[in-house]
């Protein structure tokens, strides 16, 4: 469904010297595909993610999404960026529903819809907040609920857990497995966290930094539905080791 | 067990500390307003003893009863005055914010526009207004609409340069935010530019409701027949100096009243932006 095809991409610093991001990406992701991305930072993942949000232009290369080109940004993606990016003059509701405002489609069950967003990421009561009065992890939980909301097709996901503890961010990982298992959808998950992306994913796309490539993509043979006792498999540790192989590979390198 | 709530709140604020507390909050709210006015008390009585003690002659300083004194015995004209000024004031105020919003909207939108305009705007901040003033009363005639102009001249400045800089503050992701759902230009611009830029468009407003008076009064000095400003050279060419004393401390009464009155608009109407501000300082 979604189809990265030879795709590089190269920015221009300020000194006007050439910062080559990603180079020769290719990657087939077919629909309802759980694709979860690791990799070094700065290795290209957020980049990668834009380019298939359709917020810039891959330099060589194209993506294609149901064999259509990605010239800009699509209605039926939903993006959770790597940093909350909330509206800080709204309350968490409205923040919520902002695609909706956006994009048309505001109206009660649309609100019902975000309230029950809400509670299921443990923000019930925060509704009519304002961003600055939630920590970080809060922040990023009402982010996820937003790109939700419209109920896309696609998920681009950027590192959506990076700013929450450990145990919520098992509850959010279990919780965001169940929502793709009720309305399955296309999902794309950076991740700096191998267990993680392990439990999440179909497959891992293992990626390596300087330029940024596709060094490896793992297929995770666990059974779903997902739970974390199957950490201890051994599928699982295979998967695992095998990520972390590239990683380490690398450094050592 | 049944007081159990009882006993946790008494614990947490003992009954005997609770009035000193009150008073420490109600003195915390008075503060901002009680001091100043007890600097100005105290100034004023200091200025009352100091001229009847060096018994300095009154068309040099003239004692405050002495001021108020006189103010009250024509306080039906200085009220007509106060109110001429008040007009001019806000009319090139509100023809300042109609100018500004869409010409600081128009400057951060293209780059080519904001070249061709930026020039012009140094332009005419660069030329004291002082000077321009008679220019503008000779081509308009002396009448309110070249008070108002020159009161605009004064004012939009600040406000044109605090609503832009809003505009171009807002962080890279939202604009991102925007794009990814698709946003039109006008969607981008109301839901997520200007309403950014609110604090900044009110640190503008108040800057240019100040600097409203003064170019009020600029503009009274050459060409008006009322107001505050015409009243004081009114009564500085006779030496009723009490008089144009009078209408100086009417005119910052009036400076810091609108100010005030623009805080609160925003702390009514915006008050996330009066928030942010706060804790940006
Ligand atoms: N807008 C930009 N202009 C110039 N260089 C950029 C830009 N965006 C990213 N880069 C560069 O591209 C490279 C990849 O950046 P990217 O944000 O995709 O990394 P990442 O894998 O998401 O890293 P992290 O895990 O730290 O978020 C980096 O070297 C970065 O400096
Ligand atoms: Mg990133």
């Amino acid at each position: 469904m979604i189809e990265v095809a030879g795709v590089a991409k190269t920015f221009e610093a300020q000194d006007g010297s050439a910062v080559p991001a990603l180079a020769d990406a290719s990657l087939a992701i077919a629909r309802d595909e759980f694709v979860a991305i690791v990799g070094p930072s700065g290795c290209g993942k957020s980049t990668l993610l834009r380019l298939v949000a359709g917020l810039m232009r891959p330099t060589r290369g194209a993506i294609r999404i149901d064999g259509e080109e990605v010239t800009e940004p699509r209605a039926d993606i939903g993006i959770v960026f790597q940093a909350p990016t909330l509206l800080p003059w709204a309350t968490v509701l409205s923040n919520v529903l902002f695609p909706l405002r956006i994009l048309g489609g505001l109206d009660d069950a649309a609100e019902a819809r975000a309230g029950a967003l809400l509670a299921l990421a443990g923000l019930a009561g925060f509704e009519r907040k304002m961003p600055r009065e939630l920590s970080g992890g809060m922040q990023q939980r009402a982010a996820i609920c937003r790109a939700l909301v419209h109920d896309p097709r696609i998920l681009l996901m950027d590192e959506p857990f990076g700013a929450l503890d450990a145990l919520t961010r098992e509850e959010m990982s279990l919780e965001l497995l169940r929502i793709w298992t009720e309305r399955p959808k296309t999902i794309l998950f950076v991740t700096h966290s191998v267990p993680e992306a392990v439990l999440l994913a179909d497959r891992v796309v293992v990626m390596s930094a300087r330029p940024g490539r596709i060094a490896d993509i793992v297929p995770v043979a666990l059974p779903r539905p997902r739970s974390f006792d199957q950490e201890s498999s051994a599928e699982f540790q295979a998967c695992a080791q095998r990520i972390r192989g590239h990683i380490f590979r690398r450094r050592a390198a | 067990m049944p007081n159990a709530s009882v006993d946790i709140s008494s614990a947490a604020a003992p009954p005997e500390r609770r009035p000193a507390r009150r008073v420490r909050r109600l003195w915390a709210g008075a503060r901002p307003v009680v001091l100043p006015l007890a600097v100005v008390v105290v100034l004023g009585l200091a200025w009352e003893a100091a001229v009847r003690f060096f018994a300095i002659p009154e068309f040099l300083l003239p004692a405050p009863s002495l001021i108020y004194s006189e103010i009250m015995a024509i306080r039906g004209p200085i009220v007509g005055h106060t109110l001429a000024t008040l007009q001019t004031t806000m009319l090139g105020f509100g023809v300042s914010l109609a100018v500004s919003l869409p010409l600081a909207v128009a400057i951060t939108a293209s780059p080519a526009i904001a070249n061709a305009v930026y020039p012009l705007l140094v332009v005419t901040q660069s030329v004291p207004k002082v000077a321009l003033a008679p220019i503008l009363v000779v081509v308009f005639g002396a009448g309110e609409t070249s008070r108002v102009l020159v009161t605009f001249l004064v004012a939009f400045f600040p406000l044109v340069i605090s609503i832009a800089t809003g505009l171009l503050a807002v962080p890279p992701e939202l604009v991102e935010l925007g794009r990814s759902l698709k946003a039109t230009r006008l969607q981008e611009l109301f839901r997520i530019r200007l309403p950014y830029a609110v604090p900044f468009v009110f640190s503008g407003l108040k800057l240019s409701i100040t600097f409203s008076v003064i170019g009020a009064v600029v503009g009274e000095f050459v060409a008006a027949e009322r107001g505050l400003g015409y009243q004081i050279l009114a009564a500085t060419a006779f030496f009723r100096t009490p008089i144009a004393f009078g209408a100086v401390i009417i005119l910052s009464a009036m400076g810091i009243i609108l100010f005030q009155a623009v805080v609160l608009i925003e702390r009514i109407c915006f008050p996330w932006s009066a928030q942010e501000e706060t804790s940006r300082r």
